[in-house]
């Protein structure tokens, strides 16, 4: 058991995932064939024995809590601490609606403040990676940091779509000197992971200072300008961080769960992904049904052709039908004979009989929830 | 404690002897079936989805991995505040106390678990049985029949009779005849082993017969021909749907094939009627750039890289490059290695098959004798086994 609890953000507002977001937060985007983007911060909390985590709800919620429900599947359905879902709420001088991380992050200062536990691991909810962090709650204890931010390096190619892209840079003592949020140009490898432990006062500390200035993101308000004033230092991760910040990255990094070097990290089975029960039927091959180099969930029955695919829980490819470069969300139908490429399908979708899709490998096609095609 | 309507008893406590080797250290119910599944997820999700939240399960053989798979019931829903699943050994109490030594007895031990829940009806199942099945429309029946016995039966066809206990009937299914395994069948209604009792009724009846030094202590044997023999109402319920008792080498594998195919003998990819597991936290199977599939059950936590045909994987099952599986049950995490063929055959669960082995090859004279009466054509590796590199398994052989 760590002394520590977790805060997971999962309201953001942007809209980076189009139309996978329309309907959910980040935090419910499913991922990797049978996973919610949450799924992965709660089993990274969990198996580093953390089992008191605030998950605070902004925005289309709904999806997100019918999959948490009591938090059972994640062990955090608890008597003592356990899962709490922290949704907005209006009192006098609380609107209801967040103007930011800030204000989202007081609203729950009162689960902050009950909590037993002394430092809190604050989290994002679009960066997916497998890990644990009792190494860097010990780095964090042993340095003497306010802050750690849990980082890696990523590419310093300038990007077309920036989003919460936080670089750090340090001083020859390893405290971080420089923050920069979006830079257009990225003068460091070095990118934030969006974890950060703290000891929970100083979190109130921050919060409270930041709201009585008017300021409202924790990362720029409160992150960014506090280099000079606050001792923050970096816990470097080399594992596999999956950045779910366009569509195109949803696609890459389901994609490359067909590495298998990606998905022996992410799915490394001394940590467990844990996730919602559906007690599905396994995959059902039948007849002429085939799959190459794809992973394919339970629930699915294949009669057709499924390549280089991701195809979550209970889709049917029909006789006939062809599927290549996609992810195929749970419950959808592809129809006899019809033939997808480079397309994202959303849950249940149907695509009738002979119908051809194609995207492209840079900008895939994304069908909503519910069509039909 | 609030009285229950009904409660279940599951009787889980045999051996299986005739699995062989797969039983060596687990209860048959124990035992792995369908991908995912193990035997006794079919009972215990038949009685939640029939809307029985109160399991007895009756264990005696080897009830480590029964016990440890049960936990708190939470994946059949059974973790319930008044009711859930109950795991039931036997006990000593004072100086006293003694196995099961019969189903009968088994029940007779439990009174006092019975008797807490002051149920109306009791409902006894057994561990062995794949199907699916409303109990709840079998009660409706005893209670519109005014029964203090039913029994479920199947109509099996005739030159199979023998092989069951028989139930004959009248025009309104009252049992008038109860034969255990008879010679020359009257008819082709056959016990399931599943029986609704009146608790008022049997509970005088399984104290009488712990006093009869005679009785095996057995319901087909005892407790039911007792109660004709008193003129107790007794009825047939006719079940008709898929059920197999998978109590032999040969029946589970069967069973397992059942399960394959678009319009399989036994459909279980049936949203109105989940069978329930504990899942093993594994993401969803890889399929290789080589591999090939054809017929096949594939399971969450699968690495395929061979060729697959009409066979059921089980989770975390592995499938090397150029291996062939045909006609095969992997039990789950079994390994098999690259260019590995296997034929007709039941690999156990962690087991690995090395890279070039044959499993379920032709005999030839080198193998000399080996026991086939078990397994007859099906080729068997039992649990936790590692079979050597390019070894050769000749066919119906049990490797342990």
């Amino acid at each position: 058991m760590e002394n520590a609890f977790g805060l997971i953000y999962t309201g953001d507002a942007s809209m980076q995932l189009r139309e996978l977001t329309n309907s959910r937060s980040v935090a419910a985007v499913p991922f990797g064939g049978r996973y919610r983007t949450i799924d992965f911060m709660l089993s990274d909390l969990v198996n580093t024995g953390i089992y008191n985590v605030g998950i605070i709800a902004q925005k289309n919620y709904h999806s997100l809590m019918d999959h948490l429900e009591s938090g059972k599947e994640w062990d955090l359905h608890r008597k003592r601490d356990g899962l709490f879902v922290l949704p907005p709420f209006v009192t006098h001088d609380n609107t209801g609606v967040y103007r930011g991380t800030v204000d989202a992050i007081r609203s729950c200062l009162g689960y902050v403040r009950r909590s037993a536990q002394k430092y809190v691991v604050l989290m994002g909810s679009h960066t997916i990676y497998n890990t644990t962090f009792n190494d860097m709650i010990k780095s964090h204890i042993e340095s003497g940091a306010d802050i750690t931010i849990m980082y890696n390096r990523d590419s310093m190619e300038p990007q077309k779509e920036r989003y919460d892209d936080l670089r750090l840079k340090f001083d020859a003592d390893g405290r971080v000197c420089d923050l920069a949020l979006d830079p257009t140009n990225i003068s460091t490898p070095f990118r934030s992971c969006d974890a950060f432990v703290m000891e929970k006062t100083i979190l109130e500390y921050l919060v409270e200072d930041a709201y009585s200035h008017a300021r409202y993101d924790f990362t720029n308000d409160v992150l960014v300008r506090s280099v000079g004033s606050i001792n923050m230092r970096g816990w470097e991760y080399t594992g596999y961080v999956a950045r779910l910040n366009s569509p195109n990255d949803y696609y890459k990094h389901n994609m490359a769960l067909l590495d298998k070097a990606v998905s022996k990290d992410l799915f490394n089975s001394a940590h467990p992904i844990y996730t919602k029960i559906k007690d599905e039927f396994p995959a059902s091959y039948v007849g002429k049904g085939s799959a190459v180099n794809s992973v394919i969930a339970d629930g699915c029955m294949i009669e057709g052709h499924v390549e280089n695919s991701i195809l979550f829980r209970g889709v049917r490819v029909a006789p006939g039908a062809v599927v290549k470069n996609s992810i195929i969300m749970q419950a959808s139908n592809i129809g006899e004979g019809a033939s997808l490429n480079c397309v994202i399908l959303d849950k249940s979708v149907t695509v009738r009989p002979n119908v051809t899709l194609s995207g492209h490998g840079t900008y895939p096609i994304i069908l909503r929830k519910g069509t039909v095609v | 404690m609030p009285k229950k309507k009904i409660i279940a008893m599951l009787l889980a406590g045999g051996q299986g002897s005739r699995l062989g080797v797969l039983t060596k250290s687990m209860a048959k119910p124990a035992v792995p079936f369908g991908g995912k599944y193990r035997i006794i997820d079919f009972p215990l999700s038949n009685c939640v989805n029939s809307d029985i939240d109160t399991v007895g399960v009756l264990t005696q053989y080897e009830p480590l991995a029964l016990n440890a798979y049960l936990g708190s019931g939470q994946p059949w829903d059974l973790d319930r505040m008044n009711g859930g699943v109950f795991v039931l050994p036997p006990y000593v109490s004072g100086s006293t106390g003694q196995w099961y030594s019969g189903t009968a007895n088994a029940i007779y031990q439990n009174i006092p678990f019975i008797d807490q829940y002051d149920p109306e009806y009791v409902l006894i199942l057994s561990g062995d049985h794949i199907y699916k099945m409303n109990y709840a429309k079998m009660l409706d029946f005893h209670i519109k029949k005014k029964a203090e016995a039913t029994i479920a039966v199947l109509t099996v066809p005739m030159e199979e009779a023998s092989r069951f206990g028989i139930m004959n009937t009248d025009d309104e299914d009252r049992i008038i005849d109860f034969e255990e395994k008879p010679k020359a069948p009257k008819s082709n209604k056959a016990s399931m082993g599943i029986y609704i009792f009146n608790w008022k009724t049997l509970r005088p009846y399984l104290v009488a017969d712990e006093q009869d030094n005679s009785s095996s202590h057995d319901f087909g044997k005892n407790i039911i021909p007792n109660l004709l023999r008193s003129g107790a109402n007794l009825y047939a319920y006719g079940f008709t749907g898929y059920w197999k008792d998978v109590g032999t080498i040969r029946s589970l594998w069967e069973a397992n094939m059942d399960l394959i195919g678009a319009d399989p003998e036994f459909r279980l990819a049936d949203k109105s009627w989940k069978i329930y597991s504990k899942s093993p936290a594994m993401p969803p199977h890889y399929i290789g750039a080589e591999a090939s599939l054809t017929n096949a059950l594939v399971s969450e936590g699968c690495v395929v890289y061979g060729s697959v045909e009409r066979s059921v994987l089980f989770t975390g099952a592995h499938v090397g490059k150029g291996a062939v599986i045909r006609d095969s049950i992997v039990m789950p995490n079994a390994e098999i290695g690259d260019g590995a063929i296997v034929t007709k055959a039941i690999i156990g669960e962690g087991s690995v098959v090395s890279a070039g082995a044959v499993i379920g090859c032709e005999k030839t004279p080198e193998d000399g004798d080996y026991d086939t009466s078990l397994t007859g054509d099906i080729t068997l590796v039992a649990n936790s086994v590692t079979i050597p590199e390019g070894k050769r398994v000749p066919v119906g052989m049990i490797v342990k």
